[in-house]
């Protein structure tokens, strides 16, 4: 970046001479800075993992939420800071209401994320105001089927089979290509997202970290969900065992 | 002077409602009742319209009075369920809950003198204990609790009949077979309401709304055969 530090990474309306916007690229730097999260969309809805990185041992469990829902059939996990990522989610349930008020009837994923991409994209444009540091992940499912959005610091959307944001995304993102997605169910999916982001958490840097899961999936009647405890805590258990006969093998061939 | 450029004119009458609508709280839920009738004056025009809904899983309403206004009404509390279901804190909101919001929606439109022109009927149970609750609010804001409420012509008609049937122990079967009595005779007595009704019913299991139902009737006395009444013999 051969700009930085020459006056075009002040303000988000100034381009550089290469014709980069670094306040933006900043932003999405603040996605990087967070746990990852990771979506994947399967033959029968949508499941998003995030990896809730503690931020304090005290920390209450539950606390922080990054998975929220703003229909019945539409759920958004966050990834980077969470009050700016609190801030897309009222703007959605706004939006949702609003295409409710108008259409009388429930707003499709399609129009919602366009509507929270435009308002992302905003804030990259005036100087006076700071982008979004934060990407949302959407899971929707109406008449279109099931579908899996992200929306970026850019104002940047795109429709995804699966998707990965947040520190380890390249690695996330090598994992979720070796999946079938078009066969996969979503009861698999969770088992498979769960060893993602276990396989990718880094220890030595954040020891306590929660797994938040969300389903828009016939299992759950098409409407937005928390994926039972029960079944994260079985998926995350088993992902944790299965790395550490891993980790102890390859301890075994060094030795 | 009226209709001048300054004034406004409100909602001064209702023109499309729906009649009485009764409510029986029992030991073990609440019962609700009302026809499928909505009237355009005196002519039957919706025959087949729900004057009830499912709120949420503890909680029905029934209206009665202006359909327009009830619609609204309707909307703002589904949108108000949304915002509930995306609080997602297992938090159910109680019966009460929705009752004092509904009291504050009623009061607040007849304050800026433009009345939802409804008395709306609240029944439910509270999550915790499953005992009933059963509440009403008017187009003037005015609400309160009670072990049996009807509006329109059944505060003349069922609520006597009610508060007959009334006992703290009642069950919820039992107040079913009251609330089809009671609106069996709304049904012989009002003229602006029908013989296909709807009973709502919430329990601690949930709220159920049936599909709408014809009662039965029987019109079989004596002075209502053909020719038994002077008047009956035609001069034309």
């Amino acid at each position: 970046m051969t700009s930085i530090g020459t006056g075009y990474d002040l303000s988000s309306s100034t381009f550089s001479p290469e014709g980069r916007v670094f306040q933006t690229e900043y932003a999405m730097k603040s996605v990087e800075n967070s746990g990852t999260a990771v979506g994947a969309r399967c033959s029968d809805g949508v499941v998003i993992a995030v990896e809730k990185v503690y931020h304090s041992r005290m920390m209450m469990k539950g606390s922080l939420r990054r998975v929220h829902f703003v229909e019945k059939h539409i759920g958004v996990g966050i990834a980077g800071l969470l009050p700016d990522g609190r801030q897309m989610v009222s703007k959605c349930r706004e939006e949702a209401t609003q295409y409710r008020e108008v259409y009388g009837e429930p707003v499709p994923g399609r129009v919602l994320v366009d509507r929270l991409a435009r308002f992302t994209h905003l804030y990259t444009l005036y100087w006076h105001v700071r982008s979004f540091g934060c990407s949302a992940l959407v899971a929707a499912y109406d008449a279109e089927g099931p579908q899996l959005y992200m929306v970026e610091p850019s104002g940047m959307l795109m429709r995804y089979n699966a998707c990965a944001t947040g520190k380890a995304k390249q690695q996330a993102k090598t994992e979720l290509e070796k999946l079938k997605l078009g066969e996969l169910t979503c009861r698999e999916a969770v088992t498979e997202l769960a060893k993602t982001i276990v396989n990718v958490h880094d220890s030595t840097k954040d020891k306590l970290y929660e797994l938040e899961m969300l389903w828009v999936c016939e299992e759950s009647g098409r409407t937005a969900q928390f994926v039972p405890q029960e079944l994260i805590d079985e998926a995350r258990k088993a992902a944790e065992d299965e790395k550490d006969r891993e980790d102890d093998d390859d301890d075994m061939d060094d030795a | 002077m009226f209709g001048g450029q300054d004034s406004k004119q409100h909602t001064v009458q209702p023109y499309v409602t729906g009649t009485s609508v009764i409510g029986l709280k029992c030991a073990d839920g609440v019962v609700l009742g009302a026809d499928t009738l909505v009237s355009y004056g005196s002519l039957a025009k919706n025959r087949k319209t729900s004057r009830l809904m499912t709120v949420s899983n503890h909680c029905s309403l029934g209206f009665s009075g202006e359909y327009s206004d009830f619609q609204e009404i309707k909307s703002t509390l589904e949108e108000l369920m949304i915002s509930e279901y995306c609080m997602a804190d297992n938090i159910p909101m109680q019966p009460r809950a929705i009752h004092q919001y509904l009291a504050r929606v009623m009061y607040e439109a007849r304050n800026k003198q433009d009345p939802l022109y409804n008395q709306l009927v609240i029944g439910g149970v509270l999550p915790a204990t499953g005992e009933g609750y059963l509440g009403l609010v008017d187009l003037l804001g005015t609400n309160y609790e009670s072990e049996m409420i009807a509006t329109g012509y059944g505060t003349y008609i069922a609520l006597p009949l009610l508060r007959k049937a009334y006992r703290p122990d009642i069950t919820v079967a039992e107040g079913r077979k009251v609330i089809e009595d009671c609106l069996r005779v709304l049904y012989y007595r009002d003229a602006r309401s029908i013989d296909t009704v709807q009973i709502s019913t919430v329990t601690k299991e949930g709220a159920e709304t049936t599909e709408p139902f014809k009662l039965e009737t029987s019109w079989d006395f004596k002075k209502f055969k053909a020719g038994s009444r002077l008047i009956d013999e035609s001069t034309w």
